[in-house]
């Protein structure tokens, strides 16, 4: 067994923005020399605010980016050294948009049968058996195997997006914010799926997203990026209550959290709620 | 009477009934006036032109002078015989007309065919791979909108002689313009959707990608475009015809009917009315069928 699932050294993503024919094209370091190891099973919350390059590093470590400067490790081997092929067997993503992961021209058995189909696995009659129990695993009614994906709530699409990554037993998931476009009942359903696969399957998590509120129930560990870098990473229970980097402390005073004590100011007591009533 | 809160519905009653894909097609097919006539006209005119050597009631190329100029059936001189008249050399006007159906139908159809595998292979790759090889395909569509395509057409037609064949390969040549600007569009709008970057992930070889995820994303567009086009080559083809540059007698295309009846059409009208209308008619129905296309495939009104 590999060390490390996933392993980020020293990773760089420059782009050079131009500003017109006559000007100097600026430099932007969207992801600035970045490294992380997440160790098997274990699940790492990656959050920051929009644009300070989450996506962007997502993208590299998915290898639909190349980085400027740096290496990715996936199960210790490099990304680079080895084919698409055998790297998607290892390392699948979840979107966040499940309007616009899945193909709409395409039927949720299509979708979810592709990897097999590409990685040339099985025949039709195991691959649709595996289809139905990869829908049975993510709870997706087979009655939906037929239809499109319009026709497909945004849950029940995030299931397909979940069941197609899964599909080909990789051990790391990497989730680009794979809630951020669900209704708020729905994204609790999605973040319960992710954690009982978790816990059936023993896999590994890089876990992205804004919203600290959502990460808290979910990680081991928890890196906070700003501005292309790193600036405070430590274990779930360190960065919630002892933060000490100042964006850190800026970034969880304005989490809303549904408990009382966590942050929602108390107008009413009950006492006042009775008289006022 | 059906009850109105639903409480006696029974739980198969509830669930949304499947109505299959073809029947929802079916149904805004059905609703749809223009594509409904566009296609009952259009699918007319293509089974007269596929069965008329069993319609015509004549050879359209048997020439009999004693017959010459005989006017259809409504004018006081008509007669049944020949029910649209006969033109200057005495050839059957009806006959005639059905055969020029062929004409028009194969050359609209196969010369949308060469522009849209041209123009869609040009647009795949310049709105998908962007960059340098958008600017050149961008480049050479440019170039092409800058060229007259009636202009174009005839001198080449005047330079390699015209004929059926001549005249879909020019066509094709020049037609697919259309088609690169509507596939480079689309396939910029999709290129960066979670969809593509799953099935790289994933992967797939850029083949895989550009015809088997993008391509059925994109093709309704390029439908609506192919009827465009295929009016539209069959008017050129009217035209070069016409002009004597295009299909060459004695074969019965529309266009060189109307060539041949325009010395007299002031004391003959029919001669050129009938071919046109015919024209007019068979370019509205492709145009209707188009539109009404376009509108199916709309978004709205469709989940």
């Amino acid at each position: 067994m590999a060390e490390y699932a996933l392993e980020l050294t020293n990773l760089s993503r420059h782009f050079h923005l131009k500003n017109g024919a006559f000007k100097e094209p600026t430099l932007l370091k969207a992801v600035d020399g970045i490294s992380l190891r997440i160790r098997p099973g274990e699940t790492l919350g990656l959050v920051g605010e929009s644009g300070c390059g989450k996506s962007t590093l997502a993208k590299m470590i998915l290898g639909l980016l190349e980085p400027t400067d740096g290496d990715v490790l996936i199960n210790d081997k490099m990304r680079g050294a080895s084919s698409r092929l055998s790297m998607s067997r290892q390392l699948q993503p979840i979107f966040q948009d499940p309007y616009s992961s899945l193909n709409p021209r395409k039927t949720i058995e299509q979708i979810i049968r592709l990897p097999l189909q590409l990685h040339k696995i099985g025949d039709a009659n195991s691959q649709q058996r595996a289809v139905k129990d990869i829908c049975d695993l993510v709870g997706l009614p087979e009655r939906l195997l037929k239809n499109y994906p319009g026709q497909l709530s945004g849950g029940q699409r995030q299931r397909v997006a979940i069941a197609r990554a899964l599909i080909l037993k990789p051990n790391i998931l990497v989730c680009d914010e794979p809630t951020s476009a669900l209704d708020v009942s729905v994204q609790a359903q999605i973040l319960n799926l992710l954690m009982d696969l978790k816990k059936e399957l023993g896999l590994t998590y890089l876990f992205i997203s804004h919203n600290l509120g959502v990460v808290e129930h979910l990680v081991d560990r928890v890196a906070v990026m700003y501005r292309g870098k790193i600036v405070e990473q430590g274990t779930r229970e360190d960065i919630f209550q002892n933060a000490q980097h100042p964006y850190t402390q800026a970034l969880l005073s304005s989490v809303l959290t549904p408990e009382p004590a966590l942050g929602l100011p108390d107008v009413l007591d009950s006492s006042a709620w009775n008289q006022a009533s | 009477m059906s009850d109105a809160t639903g409480s006696n519905l029974s739980k198969e009653q509830l669930l949304l009934p499947a109505v299959p894909e073809w029947r929802r097609m079916m149904n805004r097919f059905l609703g749809h006036r223009g594509l409904l006539m566009g296609s009952i006209i259009l699918g007319l005119i293509v089974v007269l032109a596929i069965l008329a050597p069993w319609l015509a009631p004549h050879d359209p190329y048997l020439q009999n002078i004693s017959q010459r100029m005989i006017p259809p059936v409504w004018h006081e001189k008509g007669s049944w015989e020949h029910v649209f008249g006969t033109d200057k050399l005495g050839r059957d006007y009806l006959s005639r007309l059905l055969y020029g159906a062929r004409i028009s139908l194969t050359i609209g159809l196969s010369a949308a065919l060469i522009s849209g595998l041209i123009g869609t292979t040009l647009g795949v790759l310049a709105g998908y791979f962007g960059g340098r090889v958008d600017a050149v395909i961008s480049y050479i569509i440019t170039t092409r909108l800058a060229m007259p395509v009636v202009l174009v057409a005839l001198a080449m037609s005047a330079l390699v002689g015209g004929s059926l064949q001549m005249v879909i390969i020019l066509l094709g040549l020049l037609l697919w313009d259309r088609f690169a600007v509507v596939a480079r569009s689309t396939t910029q709008q999709l290129r960066d959707a979670e969809f593509i970057a799953s099935a790289k992930v994933l992967g797939a070889s850029t083949t895989y990608i550009l015809v088997r995820e993008l391509l059925p994303n994109i093709l309704s567009a390029l439908i609506v475009v192919m009827t465009l086009e295929m009016a539209h080559a069959i008017l050129l083809e009217a035209t070069l015809s016409f002009l004597g540059l295009g299909v060459q007698p004695p074969m019965p295309s529309w266009g060189l009917m109307i060539s041949e009846g325009k010395a007299y059409m002031f004391f003959k009208p029919w001669v050129i009315a009938i071919p046109g209308i015919a024209l007019m008619v068979l370019v509205l129905a492709i145009n209707l069928v188009g539109d009404g296309l376009r509108d199916m495939n709309a978004p709205e009104g469709r989940n």
